[in-house]
């Protein structure tokens, strides 16, 4: 009887949360993942990329379904139902520009993201399966984003795809029948067409609802790392339980992050609005010329967001494979002198052999796909590379510093020499990147384990 | 923000400028015309669909446009149709041409690209530059050969306008010897109009410049009404960056 009193004293609003909450846990979730969820207080610049992406994704998804339903998947109607939409269709042409924008867009917040967890160690004990799931984020980007790069049915969409689909075509044995099983045919054509359309509007999209979920459940129940690499937990205020260097994510980091969104919004219609081809970046010439299965154009480069890869794949020729060799022997010999098991010393010996063997005997070709490949997945090895006793940039030493610093600068001469057409000094330029790359990883057990650090605080500052 | 933040996005701006720049395809070395193009300018425009219709449309296709189109650039629906449509029926229909792709082929050995996009891909300076690059070769079908796009199929359908010109090539002397560039001897490329067409080369190169403006605005008609929205998201968006910088700064005044 009293409790009924009680209840009926409640505002209305009340009364409904209680019912909801009463089968469906809303409050608790709320304060789960925002109004109790406790982020350091000192988040800088780099950590507005996070909520961006998940802005861009949300932006892909509603842009996508209003696109698909004017865009026909039809190898003789697809270029000319683009030009529909940009034509026809009221709005149409803003829904297409914000559509191309934000796939760059997507990249780029997603290229910052993962430059804040390598600088800030973001990817470290307790976090590995935060960043596993965001490496496997990425990878769905990639395949997102080559998918949907095919649907207008220009030139550069078939080519790309072609030359892409070929790469599978150099895997020894299998290669050939595993091209024309993705394909679905001898060359890129409507089938194609179809089947990376069904992809590119379902099947990727819902698994990478999925993981972006999981990376943020994972996230949650961590905690943030922030840019000193200091557990928050760790110091928790005796009287609250909260920590003491946190501050609730919501209103703190959801004003904040409101702040980067209108900030982003701004970059975004200016590129949307004033230069929606980017100077051939965004949207590429050639791609306004229908897809010809008969004329090859001259000089097929994949959208900058994937040329960085590309480069890799290019660099990887008959003349380096020495010194692949080389540098694998390196690896396998301070794996054999360093490590402490048996077991280690022994599998790095008989990879590093196999590897070498490999070497001399596939076509160069056929490494420059594995490469291509390893250059992506090596992230999700990461956080066991990593021997640092910090965290955090601002307390590692000189030689993470330097090293950090020369792979950020050879991924950017690798994506900009993927750009253009190979000349001879440009391959040795993104061969020796293509090394300063992989051992930015490779070396990282040695020399961040060697790295004169500085103490870590004991609060944020 | 701090000088630091400051610091770390200049340093984004040098990455942005080093990009290479991305041309459109060029099939030749031949230094392109830069042409100055107005989608706003509906005179120039009007002039360009009207040189588009007249010259163009015979064999290239622009099926990706309705007529209708034409009355955002100050045409009457009457106007098009008694001066402008030609094969078409009604205002609605596409830009389509009558001549049928087999014998278009038989003809030029290609058929003639559609032209909708036809600037998006090309650039407005490459068909600028071609556009006024025809000269007389006997050696070729047509007899007209073209600087920018070597051999081209296609004949200089502009001809009674410009007149008809021919390429001379002469070596480049220094002292009496040939000058070589990339281990071949250098050359100097002249035309010398052999007979004048109805325009002084003034003329011409307007009515050129007022098709290939034309063209540019087939090739995305809602331009105009991009660029005038984008001016009102940007500013609406200045304005929400105020303030939501100000509340912000009004949560976080506790937080030390």
């Amino acid at each position: 009887m009293a409790n009924e009193t009680t209840a009926a004293s409640k505002p209305k609003a009340q009364q409904l949360l209680d019912w909801i909450d009463a089968r469906f846990p809303l409050t608790v979730l709320w304060k789960q993942h925002a109004a109790e969820y406790y982020a350091p207080k000192n988040f800088n610049f780099w950590y507005y990329f996070g909520s961006l992406a998940l802005l861009v994704l949300v932006n892909q998804i509603v842009t996508g379904i209003f696109l698909t339903m004017n865009y026909k998947p039809d190898a003789n109607l697809a270029f000319a139902s683009v030009e529909y939409i940009m034509r026809e269709v009221p709005w149409g042409w803003l829904i297409r520009y914000m559509h191309s924008t934000g796939a760059s867009a997507f990249f780029i917040v997603v290229y910052l993201h993962m430059f804040r967890g390598l600088m800030y160690g973001s990817y470290r004990k307790p976090r590995e399966l935060t960043w596993i799931f965001g490496v496997l984020i990425f990878l769905c980007l990639m395949a997102e984003a080559f998918f949907g790069y095919l649907l207008p049915w220009g030139q550069m969409s078939y080519w790309g795809a072609q030359v892409i689909v070929n790469l599978f075509g150099a895997i020894p044995v299998i290669g050939e029948d595993l091209a024309i099983w993705i394909r679905g045919d001898y060359v890129v054509s409507d089938v194609t067409l179809n089947r990376f359309f069904a992809l590119h509007v379902i099947a990727i999209p819902l698994v990478l609802l999925g993981l972006v979920v999981a990376h943020l459940i994972a996230l949650h129940e961590t905690g943030s790392n922030n840019p000193d690499g200091v557990e928050i937990k760790k110091n928790l205020d005796p009287k609250t339980g909260h920590p003491v260097d946190g501050i609730p994510f919501h209103p703190y980091y959801t004003v904040k992050d409101i702040f980067g969104v209108t900030v982003f919004l701004l970059v975004f219609s200016v590129i949307t609005f004033f230069a929606p081809e980017m100077g051939g970046y965004f949207l590429e010439y050639n791609n306004f010329i229908p897809a010809d299965p008969l004329k090859t154009p001259e000089h097929i480069a994949p959208v900058w967001y994937f040329t960085p890869f590309y480069s890799i794949l290019r660099a990887t020729t008959e003349n380096v494979m020495w010194v692949l060799a080389l540098f694998v022997a390196l690896i396998a010999a301070l794996t054999f002198f360093t490590a402490k098991s048996q077991k280690a010393r022994i599998s790095a010996v008989v990879v590093a052999a196999v590897l070498i063997v490999g070497f001399f005997t596939l076509e160069a070709k056929v490494w420059g796909v594995v490469l291509m490949g390893v250059s992506v997945m090596i992230f999700f090895v990461l956080p066991w590379l990593d021997r640092s006793p910090v965290k955090s940039i601002r307390y590692k030493g000189p030689i993470y510093k330097i090293a950090l610093t020369l792979f950020v600068i050879s991924f950017f001469i690798l994506g900009y020499l993927g750009v253009l057409s190979p000349t001879p000094g440009r391959t040795l330029v993104s061969q020796i990147c293509m090394f300063v790359y992989f051992s930015f990883f490779l070396l990282m057990p040695w020399y961040s384990a060697m790295d004169r650090t500085k103490p870590e605080p004991e609060r944020v500052k | 923000m701090t000088i630091k933040k400051l610091l770390s996005l200049i340093a984004v701006v040098p990455v942005l400028l080093a990009a290479p720049a991305l041309a459109p395809a060029a099939e030749t070395g031949v230094k392109l015309d830069r042409v100055e193009i107005d989608t706003t300018d509906v005179v120039s425009l009007q002039s360009g669909a009207r040189t588009f219709v007249n010259y163009c449309l015979n064999c290239h296709s622009a099926s990706l446009v309705r007529y209708n189109t034409l009355l955002n650039i100050g045409l009457t629906e009457d106007q098009i149709k008694d001066n402008l449509m030609f094969t078409a029926e009604k205002i609605g229909d596409p830009m389509d041409v009558a001549f049928p792709k087999s014998a278009a082929k038989a003809m030029f050995g290609t058929v003639p690209p559609d032209l909708s996009v036809i600037a998006r891909s090309r650039g407005a300076d490459w068909l600028y530059t071609y556009l006024r690059s025809f000269y007389r070769d006997p050696n070729t079908a047509t007899g007209w050969n073209n600087a920018v796009f070597p051999n081209v199929g296609m004949p200089h359908v502009l001809w009674s306008l410009q007149g008809e010109r021919v390429q001379k090539v002469e070596p480049v002397l220094r002292d009496g010897q040939p000058v070589m560039e990339h281990g071949k001897p250098a050359v100097r490329v002249t035309y010398e109009t052999v007979r004048p067409g109805s325009m002084d080369p003034t003329e011409y190169d307007q009515l050129v410049r007022d098709l290939v403006n034309f063209l540019v605005w087939i090739g995305e008609p809602h331009q105009n009404a991009r660029k005038q929205i984008g001016v009102w998201v940007v500013f609406a968006l200045v304005i929400l960056i105020g303030l939501t910088y100000a509340l912000k700064r009004a949560y976080w005044k506790d937080v030390h």
